[in-house]
């Protein structure tokens, strides 16, 4: 016989204003099993959870109803609260009569209180057929693998091997550096990218914990969190076949960093057709040699000094129709920088910057903008280019400046395309071999944009650079440090704790068809062909349901979701009948 | 290989050697062209621009005589081939308009036949194989540029193109005949279409631009597939003497197609010194 | 969203709310330098309700529909539909228009596509040479000599012909209340 409590928030009055927590605690009270009912202002509170404590203890419960908001909120306090007084913790299930209820139906306070109810007696139904679970235990491997050996995963990874880990890098490159190899200088300082870049690659090849591998992929991943066994693929630049090896690795970080859109792709600029029309990184190189030749840019199609040059922003970007609808964030800077170093390089020509807005979000920068606008004489003008052509050895210009509202025909020498930020080729191949979700833009997924925005989407498996989203040097060199904290963090234990609400196999059931292996999302299903059943990895498996759904023998159930559970639950709601619709807002 | 063809309003009078031309060049790679009996006017630049439904229902109608027909249409003139396309997205859209174009006209769509320019047949698999199999005089040395104006190209929405702003079908066509073509940057640009109706000095600001480059570009000839963009670059280039051949010309004349003297007899510009 | 905007937006079929003013439209109109306010601004005065203006305008008749704007619109609002809109309800509402001659050869030639179900070009011109007054400019010698040599070619047929369904060309004109 279970001794059931159920303890039932106000919120506030979030709840206790839309639903009659006295009514429901009174009704819940004449429910079989339940020992014990009680409401209370703030349940998630120190003298909430005392009550919780207190009434375990007093009252011998052996199942929790905690009635309050989502589960996301606070399932894993009363969890906790209730393993501190000796309640296993899979024992409390939390109802939730807050998104799903109150705040759905505040104009209808009869409903919300029956639903409340409702949703209260299916929970208990629910727990009551609840197992106590162990958290299930995995090792940790402590050592790291970084793919992408750009300035992100460079600082990743001498993080890593400062703080006494092994990490592997792999670079698909013959260099490490990244696109940090392509830029001249940096802003808001000057410095020489080169200056940034030359130590940090230094100090890595050099790095007794670090083991580099350029002109190198990754070509498979197995494993999980903690345990991941990744395949490297070496080209040993003789034509011959590529040399593959095994790392076994805790944790890994994507730090693939990005590619620039193409310039074809930008038709009416005449982007791959025009000589004269390039992007910035080919300006970052016209940059370069110009300070390394100590000699004024030149052009690309006669090698010409220039004299006239449109910077055009937002080339590809925030632009949903026909190409990205994202900003890329980093070009408003970098322009106005290449904007800049060209006047000192090639002094009386003229830079002319075709924005939409100018975005300044780095430290300093919009200082530095600002300066190089009113000191150095860069003409901006507010409107987007529409076409681009040749005419004779000139490039001509139709534009528009939005605040005079004149059309305006120009004329230069060369045109640089500020093109949109794309996640780097490949990015698509990595992301299905370490199933790290990528956005609609293929950018890496954070498991959330706010407070977990160093993980991915999978367990182990963490990001760093403008693989995740465009981003600047110092931005890239933060996240990366984060990541490497984060790493260290899961390090730091010697064995990881996971939850336990998992799929089970029942073997007697099992006919062994493998219908499970390629639904599975997460790997985490085998069919043992010698045991004659399919079994399920633990460690991998994320007790989404998949398989339960799939399997036509119902040999597959989830740990404390089992079919009883679930249909119990419809049951409670299916004997309430001629109800309008309920929502939910969760 | 039959296609349905749809010559529009200006074959028999401004566009006649347009349309002689296109029959001859079809006719000696061996396509036949079926004239779709009883079309009508496609509602031209006018008629979208005073009633909505009159602008799609025109060429609706058209599009209704096609299917039952049963076979590809092909419509040289980009004006044309742009009315009849967009009513096209409109029925296979659904929605009111395609509603009521269905009831007004009393017919089913059924999506069963497409609509096809000039441009669009020549991207068509073989046919320009079939164009270099039979070329009799090469265009050697000749230099052209082509132009395709707004409506062949634009908007991709209706016309589906991947590259409007640089295509390049009408070029390949001119290669494969043997002339070069070069590489300019007006080739989608407006000619000033009915502006010269009215405003003739208008249309001649853009279209003396427009032979402007082309004669800069070192071309001998503006090569086009459409009507009022021919009309317009002969009429209004200010004088500038670039001749304008359409591009079923361009081709007829490689593959000797006969009655080439009676087209030539058409144009503003004489463009038969072109060919000796 | 006042009326006007709402109204020029479902015939259109274009959403205005999307436009953040780059002026890529403007930039690229190869007849913008005829419109009093070019391409953006229209977008603008349409989402400030200021029919009068629009309706009589040169720009909406300016425009011809080369697509050029909306091609390149980053948010994929095509103007030509919009302009479309603009001048169909001028149409509708009988207002003057700033662009007589172009009005009289859209009239023109509609006309004749009515009334033959082709377009039959010398009556057609015709009937707009004297609708818009042409002929007593000055340039109309020089119109007229454009005309001219388009006949001396045999390119302009005399004699009109009709198709054979006109009843159905009749229900099309029938179901809109366009008057020409």
């Amino acid at each position: 016989m279970n001794r059931i409590g159920v303890f039932l928030c106000w919120c506030g009055s979030n709840i206790a204003g839309t639903v009659d927590v006295h009514r429901v605690i009174e009704e819940v009270r004449k429910l079989p099993e339940v020992a014990h009912a009680e409401n209370y202002m703030y349940m998630c509170s120190d003298p909430g959870q005392d009550l919780v404590k207190a009434a375990i203890r007093d009252k011998n419960l052996t199942n929790l109803v905690v009635a309050s908001c989502s589960p996301r909120m606070h399932e894993n306090t009363f969890r906790k609260a209730a393993a501190s007084v000796g309640l296993n913790p899979y024992l409390v299930e939390i109802a939730n009569v807050r998104e799903q209820c109150s705040w759905v139906h505040q104009q209808q306070k009869d409903v919300a209180t029956r639903k409340a109810y409702n949703i209260i007696k299916a929970t208990i139904e629910k727990v009551k057929r609840n197992a106590a679970l162990e958290a299930i235990r995995v090792p940790v491997t402590k050592r790291a693998l970084v793919v992408g050996a750009g300035i992100a995963g460079i600082t990743a990874a001498l993080d890593l091997a400062d703080a006494g880990f092994e990490t592997v890098v792999v670079e698909r490159e013959a260099e490490i550096g990244g696109k940090l190899r392509r830029i001249s200088r940096t802003f808001p300082y000057h410095e020489p990218a080169d200056a940034i870049l030359a130590p940090r690659a230094e100090a890595l090849r050099d790095h007794p914990n670090v083991t580099l591998y350029t002109s190198s992929e990754v070509t498979a991943v197995g494993g999980y969190v903690g345990n991941f066994d990744v395949e490297v693929a070496t080209d040993p630049g003789d034509g011959g076949p590529p040399e593959t090896r095994t790392e076994k690795v805790g944790a890994i970080v994507v730090s693939t960093g990005y590619d620039l859109y193409p310039v074809e792709n930008l038709g009416e600029y005449g982007g791959g057709r025009l000589p004269d029309v390039i992007d910035g990184l080919a300006f970052e190189g016209l940059l370069a040699d110009s300070f390394r030749n100590g000699e004024p840019v030149r052009r690309p199609s006669d090698g010409r000094p220039v004299r006239d040059v449109v910077f055009i922003q937002c080339s590809g970007s925030r632009d949903p129709e026909n190409h990205k609808p994202y900003c890329s964030r980093i070009c408003c800077l970098y322009t106005n920088k290449q904007a800049r170093l060209l006047r000192d390089r090639n002094p009386g020509c003229r830079a002319w910057v075709s924005f939409m807005d100018v975005r300044t979000d780095c430290k300093n920068t919009e200082e530095y903008c600002q300066q190089n606008i009113e000191e150095r004489g860069i003409v901006y003008v507010r409107g987007r280019v529409s076409r681009v052509w040749q005419e004779g050895d000139r490039l001509r210009l139709w534009t528009a400046d939005t605040l005079t509202g004149e059309k305006i025909e120009l004329d230069a020498d060369l045109v640089v395309l500020a093109t949109a930020v794309v996640p780097a080729a490949g990015y698509a191949e990595v992301s299905s071999l370490l199933r790290a979700g990528v956005d609609a833009n293929g950018f890496f997924q954070e498991s959330h944009i706010k407070l977990r925005p160093v993980e991915s989407s999978t367990r182990g498996v963490y990001l760093a650079g403008a693989g995740q989203y465009p981003k600047d040097i110092t931005d890239t060199v933060a996240q990366a440090q984060a990541t490497a904290s984060k790493i260290q963090s899961l390090f730091a234990n010697e064995e990881l704790a996971q939850d336990p609400l998992v799929c089970r196999v029942d073997p007697d059931l099992c006919s062994a068809c493998g219908i499970c292996v390629p639904i599975c999302p997460y790997g985490a299903r085998e069919v043992d062909a010698l045991a004659g059943f399919s079994r399920v990895n633990e460690a991998l498996c994320e007790g989404c349901g998949a398989c339960v759904a799939a399997c036509p023998n119902k040999a597959c159930q989830l740990k404390n979701d089992s079919m009883v559970q679930v249909v119990g639950e419809i049951e409670v709601f299916a004997a309430e009948e001629g109800e309008e619709d309920y929502t939910c807002a969760c | 290989m039959k296609f349905s063809y749809y010559p529009g309003c200006t074959a028999h009078s401004t566009g006649w050697e347009f349309n002689a031309s296109t029959e001859g060049v079809f006719a000696a790679l061996g396509y036949d062209l079926d004239e779709i009996p009883d079309w009508n006017c496609c509602g031209g630049a006018s008629a979208h621009n005073l009633d909505h439904f009159v602008g799609l229902g025109l060429p609706a109608r058209n599009l209704a005589i096609a299917q039952d027909a049963g076979r590809d249409l092909i419509v040289p003139c980009a004006g044309c081939y742009n009315n009849v396309k967009k009513a096209q997205v409109v029925l296979e859209r659904g929605g009111g308009d395609a509603d009521r174009l269905a009831r007004v006209l009393a017919f089913e769509w059924r999506g069963a036949v497409d609509v096809l320019s000039l441009v669009d047949w020549l991207e068509r698999p073989g046919v320009l194989d079939a164009v270099r199999e039979r070329v009799k005089r090469p265009l050697t040395g000749l230099k052209v540029v082509a132009y395709y104006g707004c409506q062949l190209v634009r908007p991709p929405r209706v016309t589906g193109r991947p590259s409007w702003e640089n295509p390049t079908t009408l070029e390949a066509a001119c290669e494969a005949v043997g002339a070069t073509a070069l590489d300019w940057s007006f080739k989608t640009d407006c000619c000033g279409a009915d502006l010269a109706f009215g405003h003739g000095d208008r249309a001649e600001v853009l279209c003396s631009r427009l032979a402007g480059s082309a004669r800069r570009a070192g071309a001998d000839a503006i090569v086009v597939s459409c009507g009022l963009c021919h009309a317009n670059l002969e009429m209004r280039q200010g004088g500038l003497g670039v001749p304008v051949v359409y591009i079923t010309e361009l081709l007829g004349e490689a593959l000797q197609v006969p009655g080439r003297d009676k087209w030539w007899e058409k144009h503003i510009i004489d463009p038969s010194g072109l060919f000796r | 969203m006042n009326a006007f905007a709402r109204q020029i937006q479902e015939r259109s079929g274009q959403n205005l709310s999307r436009c953040y003013q780059c002026k890529k439209c403007s930039g690229g109109c190869p007849t913008a330098r005829w419109f009093e306010w070019p391409n953006h601004s229209v977008v603008r005065m349409i989402q400030r309700g200021l029919k009068d203006e629009l309706l009589g305008s040169r720009a909406i008749w300016m425009c011809i529909t080369c697509e050029t704007c909306g091609a390149r619109c980053p948010n994929g609002i095509y103007l030509s539909p919009i302009m479309d809109a603009l001048r169909a309800l001028a149409v509708e509402e009988g207002r003057p228009a700033a662009e007589p001659a172009v009005l009289a050869f859209h009239k023109a030639f509609v006309a004749s596509a009515k009334r033959f179900g082709r377009v039959h070009e010398a009556t057609m011109l015709a009937a707009f040479m004297l609708k818009s007054r042409l002929f007593l400019q000055s340039g109309f010698l020089g119109e007229a000599a454009g005309g001219l040599k388009l006949l001396a070619r045999g390119k302009i047929p005399f004699r009109p012909s009709s198709v054979k369904g006109k009843a159905q060309i009749d229900r099309i004109f029938a179901e809109s209340d366009l008057k020409l």
